[in-house]
C-alpha cells in the first residue's frame, strides 16, 4: 500500500476532525483494556508465559535458518509447496502465477496483514481476479476501499450506522425494509452474502499467526470461522506469511497462544484456531488439491542480530496499539502505513524507510504501557529511541529540535554557568507572569501555548536558594 | 534536583528536602548537577545524553542515596545511564552504581525509610495522576496513595484512567502538540469528573501540562506536586495560579 507515513502530522489533523472516529475510537479504550486485564487477572501464570512465550521466539529466531528449512522440509513431504519471497513484489508475482495457472477467477482471503503489507488485492485485481474478503472486519473496509486501521480489528474505525450504510449501497439484493441496527442483524446480513463466495471460489489465501517447523502446519486463529471456509473449499490454498512466524513444535504454538487471545480480545482462546498441514490427503473428506506457502522476508532477516531484533517476536495480538494512548487520539489510518500503533512505529521504519516514516518512532511519549502489556516482552520504547538516534545522527530530526538542544546543552554541561542564565532568565520570567500566575501566550512556545497555559516560574531557583541557604547556614524564607 | 522543579517550583525541591529530613536523612544538594540529561536521550541526542550523563554520574560519586522529586528523572538515572553505556565496562560498573543508589522521592519515603505516616494541614479532596516513567519503571503507585491515605484531612478520589499518559512526554507536547492536546483534554475530563479540588502527581512536567490544560479550560481544580501536600508546604500558590490564591485549600 502507499504510504502516507511522511504526512503523518497531516494525517493526525484530519483524524483529530473526523467526528465517527472519534466515536469508534472509543471503543478501543475501553472494551479491549478491560478484558485484556480480566483474562490476565484470571490466568495466575501469565506473567511467566509470557518469560516462556519470549524464550520460545528468541530461541527460534537464533536458529532461524534450521527452522525455517525444517518447516519447508515437513510441507514439502505432505504435498505442499513453499515458495520464499524476498520482496513484496517476488510475493505477489508468484501468488498471480499460482491463480493463472489454477485458472482461477474468484479469489477468497482469510484476515492478512502480510497480504496488506504486500497490498496483495490491488495487485490480484489488476491481474483481472475477484478478491473477496472474509473477515467481517476487512469485508467492510474492503467495500469502503479502505485500509485497515487495527492489526486485529481492522473496521475499528467504522461506527455501526457506517456498516449499515455501506451495505445498503453496495448489497443489490438487501430490502430496504430490512432491520439492520443490531450488530447481529449486520453479521447475518455479511454472512448471507459472503457465503455464496466461498463456493464460488477458486482460491482460498490465508495468513499464518505460526508455522510450525515440527509438523509442517501452519495455524491460523479467527472468531467467525471464515478462514476455515477459504481455506477448505476452494482447490487451491494459498497462505501468505512472513518468516518469523515460524515456531520449532506443537507445544511451542500452544503456549504462544496461550497469550496471544488473552492479550489481543481477552478470550482465553480465540473462537477458531486452525491447523492446516499440506493438501487434502486421500483418506480426507475436505480440503484443497493444492498447497502453497509464499515465505516473505521483505526485509526482515536484515532485523536478525540488530537493534530492532526483539520486534520479530511480535505476534501481531494488538495490545501494544489497544493500549496506546497516542492510538486513541488518532486511531491507524494517522500512521500512514499497514501497521499503527506502538509496534508499527517500530516496524514501519524498518520495512519502508526511515526516511518516509521518521514521524512514527516519535510520536509517542514514552509512557511506556505498550511495553507494560506486550505478551512477548518487546521493549518498544527503547526500539523507538534507537530509531530517533539513527534519524538524529543522519540529520533527519528538524533543525529547530537540533539547535535547542545543542544550546540547552552548552549551558546544562556548564554548571555555574547554567544557574547563573536560568537564574536570570527565571527572574524575568517571574516578574512578567507573577501577577497571573501563568502566561496565556509566550515566544518560541506556540506548540504549548496553543492549547495551556503556561505556569509562571516561582521566581528564585532552587539552586539560587540552595547556595544562599548554604551561605548563610539558615532557611531560605 | 530536577531541572523543571529548580527553574519552575523550586518550592517542591524544599519539600523534598524537608519530608528526607524528618525522615532522619542527611541531604545535600551538589550544585554541580543540572540537568540528568533526558531531553537529549529521548530525542535520540546520544552524545549530548551521554556527556550529561557523565556529569551526574560525576556529581553524585560517593552519596548513600540519590533522590529525585520525579519518576522520570530517577528512572533515566536507574534504568537508561547503564544501557547508555553499554560499550564502556568502567562506566557501566559506575552508572549500575549510581543506578542501585538512585530513588523516586516518595517510594524512597516508604520503601527505604520506612515512613508510613506524615502529617499535613491540608483539608480537602484530591486526585492523583500516575506519571508513566514513575509508574511503569519505578513501581511508584501505592506509595503515594499510603501516604495521602496517613492524612485525616485528605479525601482522595481517585479519576478513571489514572495510569493514562497525560500526553506531556517531554518534548512531545511541542513536537505533537495536537496529539498532546486531544490527550491532556481527555485526561483533564477524568480530573474533572473526580470533583476533586486539588489534583497531585508525582512528576513536575505532568503536572505543568495537566495544570496549564485546567487553566486554559477555566477549571477550579488546582494542581500541586505530591510533595508539597506530603511535607505541608502549602504557601505557594498551586501550580499555574496567581499569588492571591496563595494557601487556598488549607481550610
Amino acid at each position: 500500500m502507499e504510504s502516507t507515513a511522511h504526512a503523518f502530522k497531516d494525517n493526525v489533523t484530519t483524524a483529530l476532525h473526523d467526528a465517527n472516529l472519534q466515536q469508534a475510537l472509543g471503543k478501543v479504550r475501553q472494551g479491549f483494556i478491560v478484558k485484556r486485564r480480566e483474562a490476565a487477572d484470571r490466568l495466575p501464570e501469565f506473567e511467566a508465559l509470557r518469560d516462556q512465550a519470549r524464550d520460545i521466539k528468541n530461541h527460534t529466531l537464533a536458529h532461524l535458518d534450521f527452522y525455517l528449512e525444517a518447516y519447508e522440509k515437513k510441507v514439502t513431504e505432505q504435498g505442499g509447496q513453499v515458495h520464499w519471497a524476498a520482496t513484496a513484489e517476488e510475493a505477489r508475482d508468484k501468488i498471480v502465477d499460482i491463480c493463472r495457472a489454477a485458472d482461477a477467477k474468484v479469489v477468497t482471503k482469510g484476515k492478512s496483514m502480510i497480504a496488506e503489507e504486500i497490498a496483495l488485492n490491488a495487485h490480484l485485481e489488476e491481474a483481472g481476479l475477484d478478491v473477496v474478503e472474509t473477515d467481517l472486519g476487512e469485508y467492510i473496509i474492503q467495500l469502503r476501499h479502505e485500509p485497515p486501521s487495527h492489526i486485529i480489528a481492522p473496521a475499528v474505525h467504522v461506527t455501526k450506522k457506517q456498516v449499515e450504510a455501506d451495505f445498503r449501497q453496495y448489497h443489490a439484493d438487501l430490502p430496504p425494509e430490512r432491520h439492520l441496527d443490531e450488530p447481529w442483524e449486520l453479521v447475518n446480513e455479511a454472512r448471507q452474502v459472503l457465503r455464496q463466495r466461498y463456493f464460488q471460489a477458486d482460491v482460498g489465501i490465508t495468513g499464518a499467526n505460526f508455522l510450525v517447523a515440527e509438523t509442517g502446519s501452519s495455524i491460523i486463529v479467527t472468531n467467525e470461522g471464515n478462514g476455515d471456509l477459504t481455506q477448505i473449499l476452494p482447490k487451491v490454498h494459498i497462505v501468505i506469511t512472513s518468516i518469523e512466524k515460524v515456531v520449532p513444535n506443537l507445544d511451542d504454538a500452544m503456549a504462544i497462544l496461550r497469550v496471544l487471545a488473552r492479550s489481543a480480545t481477552g478470550q482465553e482462546f480465540s473462537t477458531y484456531t486452525t491447523l492446516s498441514t499440506g493438501p487434502k490427503r486421500a483418506e480426507d473428506l475436505d480440503g484443497p488439491e493444492a498447497y502453497h506457502v509464499i515465505l516473505l522476508d521483505n526485509g526482515r532477516s536484515g532485523m536478525l542480530g540488530g537493534d530492532f531484533a526483539d520486534m520479530l517476536r511480535c505476534i501481531r495480538c494488538g495490545a501494544c496499539i489497544n493500549h496506546c494512548p497516542v492510538y486513541h487520539a488518532v486511531g491507524g489510518h494517522a500512521y500512514g502505513w499497514v501497521y499503527p500503533g506502538p509496534m508499527g512505529s517500530v516496524l514501519t521504519p524498518n520495512l519502508i524507510g526511515v526516511e518516509e516514516a521518521g514521524h512514527l518512532p516519535n510520536a509517542s511519549t514514552f509512557c511506556g504501557r505498550c511495553e507494560s502489556v506486550c505478551p512477548m516482552r518487546i521493549p518498544l520504547p527503547k526500539m523507538m529511541r534507537h530509531w530517533r538516534e539513527r534519524e538524529f545522527e543522519r540529520h533527519l530530526s528538524p533543525k529547530a529540535v537540533r539547535w535547542g538542544l545543542s544550546l540547552w546543552a552548552f549551558f546544562a554541561r556548564r554548571p555555574r554557568l547554567y544557574g547563573w542564565a536560568t537564574g536570570m532568565a527565571m527572574s524575568l520570567m517571574a516578574a512578567v507572569g507573577r501577577k497571573n500566575g501563568f502566561f496565556e501566550r509566550l515566544p518560541l512556545a506556540g506548540g504549548w501555548t496553543d492549547h495551556r497555559a503556561f505556569p509562571t516560574p516561582q521566581g528564585r531557583t532552587f539552586r539560587a536558594q540552595w547556595a544562599a541557604r548554604q551561605r548563610q547556614g539558615e532557611e531560605p524564607s | 534536583m530536577t531541572c523543571l522543579v529548580d527553574l519552575m517550583r523550586p518550592s517542591v525541591g524544599f519539600a523534598a528536602v524537608e519530608l528526607l529530613e524528618r525522615a532522619g536523612c542527611d541531604v545535600e544538594v551538589p550544585l554541580s548537577q543540572t540537568c540528568c540529561g533526558q531531553p537529549a536521550y529521548n530525542s535520540g541526542d546520544r552524545a549530548h545524553a551521554e556527556a550529561i550523563a557523565r556529569q551526574v554520574i560525576e556529581a553524585f560519586a560517593g552519596f548513600d542515596y540519590v533522590v529525585a522529586p520525579s519518576g522520570s528523572c530517577a528512572a533515566t538515572i536507574k534504568h537508561h545511564y547503564p544501557q547508555m553505556f553499554a560499550d564502556d565496562p568502567d562506566l557501566t560498573a559506575k552508572a549500575e552504581d549510581l543506578a542501585a543508589r538512585t530513588f523516586e522521592l516518595v517510594s524512597f519515603l516508604t520503601d527505604v525509610c520506612g515512613v508510613t505516616a506524615v502529617s499535613s494541614d491540608y483539608r480537602g479532596s484530591v486526585t492523583y495522576h500516575d506519571s508513566c516513567s514513575g509508574l511503569r519503571e519505578m513501581g511508584v503507585q501505592n506509595q503515594p496513595r499510603q501516604l495521602l491515605a496517613s492524612l485525616d484531612g485528605v479525601d482522595l478520589v481517585e479519576m478513571e484512567e489514572s495510569d493514562v499518559c497525560c500526553g506531556f512526554g517531554g518534548t512531545f507536547c511541542v513536537k505533537y502538540p495536537q496529539i498532546s492536546n486531544k490527550m491532556v483534554s481527555e485526561k483533564a475530563k477524568r480530573i474533572e469528573s473526580t470533583g476533586a479540588e486539588l489534583l497531585l502527581a508525582g512528576d513536575l512536567g505532568c503536572l505543568m501540562n495537566m495544570a496549564g490544560k485546567l487553566k486554559r479550560n477555566g477549571s477550579a481544580v488546582q494542581a500541586r506536586h505530591v510533595a508539597e501536600v506530603l511535607a505541608n508546604r502549602l504557601d505557594d500558590p498551586a501550580i499555574a495560579q496567581p499569588p492571591s490564591s496563595a494557601g487556598q485549600g488549607e481550610g
